[in-house]
């Protein structure tokens, strides 16, 4: 078929994807191409960040009064949330609706309504189209047709929900409600976390050289903690010689990691470093301590905790430090990652300042986290040209059912992730 | 050039080179005992709200993440070159102290050889001048390019 003389393909191409399977059922395998495929990565897009899956957007606390809006970004789509003028919640694509620039222009602000700058469409707060110019022509001339609706060309919705002052955000509406979407784990640590009324104390932003699974893989795996992270080893803020949990979601894209400090000893850190080098010195002594002076929040004896919530969502309580961390892709290769740290509105000078203090420990330039950006950068650099089977190998703590474990001496909420990862992407075993 | 901003560019300029050349161990020595040192985003900076990249307050804390960077650490390898404006000195308040502004780009090269543009910014020094060497009370980094390529180990 020809259209003047352009061609015109009526057949879709066989998508390459559709032969791509996990090799293994219990997921003890990953193939490295999903990594570094970009039809990989633009399936992503359209199944897991579009698909049926609640993204954590933002704070209640970030956007606190009538007007006030952020930008974020949900896979690689560009979202604004907004608390409208009647106080509530909403989020939008920041995309004009009639020729696709962005609307909201600032990263933060207040304002009673958004216009697109290219022709000046006119959205309320809350996304929804409320003028246009020229309407009606100029002088009997131009105008948009007589059946034109301006409550049909708002700027494009999610569906939100809050739950404990954190906002999230989906554009399916075949996802289950948000509780039963996040599971009894995650439910009762954000629980434990978001008591009161949150104090956002900055934020920070890395971009790291990697594909975003490579972080979310990263903050489900336990086993790199004390080994990767020496800083934490010696000081004992966590050791995997600790008593901690290793809990996951039915569907096992969901993690809570936590451990409880002071729950080992000087013998069980020598025996379970035996066979690594001699960087694990446990002399090694702080000369301004107080880094690391801890008055818990929390009276659980609960050291540090990541609550990581497929596919953009982590939570951390490290010591005192408080944060929520966006994942945001840039591509097969490279994401952001997005830090909000946060206290309560309640908390006296001295906690505020405790917060502060130990966000040296966090971050991009964290003691204890530094590490995460070198490590998954040095797998992307490595696999970049695995085009073919190439795998990683994943069995620490076994292989086999993926259930929650009663320490952190294993790599299965990983597998969990590349369980609910695989159905979610149509690339599950056929047994599976 | 008056004598108190010759001091402060000499000050900045031996701290940029001993970083440069990987002398982290001086580092601490540019400060006073109590002096701070922050690294804090721009829109952090400009938005009011405290959190710092990097925040150390007196010597002893600058002294641990040397240490730490030395022994604990695991960062890219990795080598800078930070390039500075002239300082734009105040003049001295009455306690001693001259405040200064200086436009910084640091670049960072690799053991390819490669070289980006790492950092990006102003700091805002409050420099002690009393003693025979001056030193800094305070010296916050405002980082424009707060979208941290990578990671930040080294001070800036």
């Amino acid at each position: 078929m020809k259209l003047g003389n352009i061609p015109v393909h009526t057949e879709a191409a066989a998508d390459p994807l559709d032969g791509f399977r996990w090799p293994n059922a219990d997921y003890t395998r990953t193939p490295y191409r999903v990594f570094t495929d970009a039809q990989i990565y633009e399936r992503e897009m359209a199944r897991i960040f579009r698909g049926p899956t609640w993204n954590y957007l933002a704070l209640e606390a970030e956007v606190p009064e009538p007007g006030s809006f952020k930008m974020v970004q949900v896979g690689n789509v560009p979202v604004v949330v907004s608390r409208n003028l009647q106080g509530v919640v909403t989020a939008f694509v920041n995309r004009c609706a009639h020729r696709g620039a962005t609307v909201v222009r600032q990263e933060f602000g207040k304002s009673e309504g958004h216009a697109c700058i290219y022709h000046q469409w006119n959205y309320d707060s809350g996304g929804d189209l409320c003028g246009v110019p020229y309407r009606r022509g100029l002088n009997g001339c131009g105008g948009y047709p007589a059946d034109f609706k301006p409550a049909q060309h708002g700027l494009e919705k999610l569906r939100v929900a809050l739950y404990k002052g954190v906002i999230f955000g989906t554009f399916s509406d075949e996802v289950p409600e948000l509780l039963e979407y996040l599971g009894a784990h995650v439910v009762a640590h954000i629980d434990r976390i978001f008591v009161k009324p949150l104090k956002v104390l900055g934020y920070h932003r890395q971009r790291i050289s990697a594909n975003w699974k490579l972080y979310f893989e990263n903050i489900k795996d336990p086993y790199h903690a004390g080994l990767l992270h020496t800083f934490m080893a010696t000081f004992g803020v966590y050791r995997s010689t600790q008593k901690g949990y290793t809990l996951l979601s039915p569907d096992g894209g969901h993690a809570v990691v936590y451990s409880i400090t002071n729950t080992d000893n000087a013998e069980s850190v020598a025996e379970a470093y035996k066979g690594t080098d001699n960087k694990y010195q446990t002399d090694f002594a702080l000369k301004a301590p107080e880094l690391l002076q801890w008055s818990p929040d929390f009276h659980d004896g609960i050291g540090n905790l990541i609550v990581s919530v497929f596919p953009n969502m982590v939570v951390h309580q490290i010591l005192n430090t408080l944060a929520t961390r966006q994942v945001r892709p840039l591509g097969p290769d490279a994401m952001e990652l997005y830090w909000t740290y946060f206290g309560f509105e309640d908390d006296a000078a001295e906690r505020t300042a405790a917060r502060l203090q130990q966000l040296n420990l966090v971050g991009p330039a964290g003691y204890i986290s530094m590490e995460d950006g070198e490590a998954i950068r040095l797998v992307q650099q490595s696999i970049s040209a695995e085009t073919k089977d190439a795998t990683s190998f994943i069995e620490m703590g076994g292989r086999g059912p993926i259930v929650d474990a009663d320490h952190v001496v294993t790599e299965v909420c990983t597998r969990g992730l590349w369980k609910q990862y695989a159905h979610t992407m149509g690339f599950a075993p056929e047994a599976a | 050039m008056t004598d108190h901003r010759e001091r402060v560019l000499d000050l900045q300029l031996r701290y940029a080179h001993a970083i440069d050349e990987d002398a982290l161990e001086k580092w601490p020595g540019f400060f006073a005992r109590d002096g701070r040192y922050r690294v804090i985003p721009r829109e952090n900076h400009a938005r009011g709200l405290p959190a710092c990249l990097i925040d150390c307050t007196g010597v002893a804390m600058m002294e641990d993440r040397v240490v730490s960077l030395r022994t604990a650490n695991i960062y890219n390898i990795h080598f800078d070159r930070h390039l500075m404006s002239p300082p734009l000195v105040e003049a001295p308040a009455a306690d001693g102290t001259v405040s200064a502004r200086t436009q910084f780009l640091v670049m960072q090269s690799d053991q390819s050889g490669v070289t980006k543009t790492f950092a990006t910014g102003v700091y805002l020094d409050v420099v002690d001048l009393r003693g025979d060497a001056a030193v800094f009370r305070e010296r916050t980094v405002i980082l424009d390019s707060y979208g941290v390529p990578e990671l930040l180990a080294t001070p800036i």
